[in-house]
């Protein structure tokens, strides 16, 4: 089987979110850059085919060089290739294209992306790569087992969850579930020492063309303080809620 | 050129997104001197969707897709977007309405912005306003194809009465069995119970709690309240509370009228995730934790004091309210 797995490279969750030149950039000072964490999730389950059921496992993103630390992170995780596809990432479709081209090319099994980037949210890229192939398209999977040409795999659907079965070539947006939380691995040194020597190709864009572009960016507005409430006053809490936050 | 919405229901009953998103696609209609058209698949009283504003149902009854399958779905709302000639097509967040709009951005060549969470600021350029970051930040998008799809996250414009007529026509899609290549086996749902996705109130438990069995109360305030029961990520992954509970960045978004978290520290991962809603309440016998600074209301106190004595004020005041 040969898996292709899509790796986002996002700030870390716990970064502080500021943005420059005149709130139109993200403002990457002093941000550490991870592997999204859907797409971990993602990592390790394919991982796991290729250890239990033999597969090879590339690697992908859209990015400039700087995503490369992230892509070798994924290579010492245990993923054989890497392949970074040299241009910006600037919109869901422009990635889903720009993939979809190297994708057909690799005549992968199976896709996995994560649901969403922590970092612009999109969720679009998986549905949109798998369209563009005409592949098959789970989203928010939470459960993924391949037997021949066959994928069966469990969604999350709001309120519970549905299994469904589906033809290779399939793509999954994945996310927590499908492997579990104690399952992902941190790299060992030798790990580390191997992901240097493996393979890291740097294709050339198509030259996709976006369809949406984020043109600013603006922070919340700072909240208002936290009324304190006695616990010896609870009636003061009901009544706020009823009263002052319409919520009860 | 009318404005096209995608309604969902369940068992036939509209869920309230999907007035909400009819409330949404007639604020654009008009900004932009058009009508509203409403996609609804298996549904009852479709009458109902021209409370909110849409002018045409364009109903389509259809064993095929009685169980949701997105391309099959897709083709449909597609098939039904090129009739109509609408440059807009709004859903909502669901997670079947976010399966579905990739599919369809590339069959209708349409540019996608997903959780927004006002009306655009301008028809042209089209440009909307939508969370990023997790809630930690908005971003304002401009969308430059032809036609555009709007994702609207949950409880972000509410809903808005405008009577119009909502005369239904039924439509029978033409689909074809590439559009079934993923199939539908089983489908595994809570009966009886709020789902976090629906839910207009949110009763969340953390570690503070100390163990799956003190969850009793967490429950019997949800009951009381009507609401859906959540967690934070290490009670998940402790397996405390099944994963489908765990809420926060990586976990289920919640936007919510009333958030409620009970032994939550409030850490950055937490927060991103449910800040999205409206009200937020913490109980915590740290006052330094972090939630103190999301929230609206806090009480500084033992959980295991303060809930069973606020579920039975909750129960008092329900009792003297419904
Ligand atoms: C990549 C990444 C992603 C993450 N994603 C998420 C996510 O999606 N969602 C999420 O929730 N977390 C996430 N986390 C974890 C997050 O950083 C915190 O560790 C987690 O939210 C803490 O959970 P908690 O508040 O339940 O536990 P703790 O931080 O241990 O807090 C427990 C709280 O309970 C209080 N308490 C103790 N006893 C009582 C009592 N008797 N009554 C009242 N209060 C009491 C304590 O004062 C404390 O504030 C993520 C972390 C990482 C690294």
């Amino acid at each position: 089987m040969k898996i292709l797995v899509c790796i986002s490279h996002v700030p870390d969750t716990t970064s502080k979110i500021n943005f420059t030149e005149n709130d139109t950039k993200f403002d990457t000072n002093g941000v550490q850059f991870v592997i999204n964490p859907n797409d971990e999730f993602g990592l390790t389950r394919a991982m796991w085919f290729k250890e239990k059921q033999g597969a090879t496992v590339d690697i992908i993103n859209v990015g400039g060089p700087e995503t490369e630390p992230t892509l070798r992170k994924a290579l010492a995780i245990g993923a054989d290739t890497a392949i970074r596809i040299n241009t910006e990432a600037l919109d869901g479709f422009q990635v889903a294209k720009e993939l979809s081209a190297v994708a057909k090319e690799g005549n992968y099994d199976l896709i996995i992306a994560g649901r969403e980037s922590i970092d612009y949210n999109g969720g679009m890229v998986p549905g949109m790569l798998a369209s563009l192939l005409g592949a098959s398209f789970v989203n928010t999977c939470i459960g993924l087992e391949v037997d021949g040409d066959t994928a069966t795999a469990v969604r999350e659907i709001d309120g519970g969850k549905e299994t469904v079965t589906a033809k290779l070539p399939l793509v999954v947006g994945g996310q927590k579930g499908i492997v579990e939380e104690s399952d992902l691995r941190i790299p060992n040194m030798r790990g580390i020492m191997m992901a240097r020597k493996k393979p890291l190709e740097v294709k050339e864009p198509q030259g996709a063309s976006t369809e949406t572009s984020a043109v600013s960016f603006e922070k919340p507005a700072p909240k208002g303080d936290v009324k304190l409430i006695s616990p010896d006053n609870l009636d003061e809490l009901i009544d706020l809620l009823h009263n002052e936050a319409k919520a009860i | 050129m009318s404005v096209l919405v995608y309604t969902e229901s369940e068992e036939g009953k509209f869920k309230k997104t999907a007035y909400e998103v009819v409330s949404y696609a007639r604020g654009i209609a008009d900004m932009m001197s058009t009508t509203v058209t409403a996609v609804a698949v298996n549904a009852e009283e479709t009458a109902s969707l021209g409370t909110y504003g849409a002018d045409k149902v364009v109903h389509i009854k259809s064993d095929k897709l009685s169980k949701f399958t997105a391309n099959a779905y897709a083709a449909a709302v597609t098939e039904i977007a090129k009739n109509e000639g609408s440059k807009v097509v709004v859903l909502s967040s669901s997670a079947n309405a976010k399966y579905l709009a990739p599919l369809l951005a590339v069959d209708l060549e349409a540019g996608y912005a997903s959780n927004v969470v006002a009306l655009p600021e301008s028809a042209s350029p089209f440009k909307v306003k939508r969370t990023a970051f997790t809630n930690k930040a908005f971003n304002h998008t401009e969308i430059s194809t032809d036609v555009k799809i709007i994702g609207l996250s949950k409880n972000s414009f509410g809903l808005k009465e405008a009577q119009k007529d909502a005369t239904e026509t039924s439509f029978d899609p033409s689909l074809d069995d590439s559009q079934f290549k993923v199939e539908v086996q089983s489908v595994d749902k809570v009966k009886d119970k709020v789902t976090i996705a629906d839910a207009e109130i949110v009763v969340s438990g953390g570690r503070g709690l100390k163990g799956p069995e003190n969850w009793g109360m967490i429950e019997e305030m949800a009951d009381i309240l009507g609401a859906a029961t959540a967690c934070s990520k290490p009670v998940s992954d402790m397996g405390w509370r099944p994963h489908s509970e765990h809420v926060g960045q990586t976990g289920k978004p919640v936007a919510s009228n009333l958030y409620i978290a009970v032994g939550i520290s409030g850490a950055i991962q937490h927060l991103a995730g449910i800040n999205a809603s409206k009200t937020k309440v913490v109980i915590n016998t740290d006052p330094e934790a972090p939630f103190f600074k999301a929230a609206d209301y806090g009480i500084v106190g033992d959980a295991f004091e303060v809930v069973p004595k606020l579920n039975e004020k909750l129960k008092e005041f329900k009792a003297n309210n419904s």
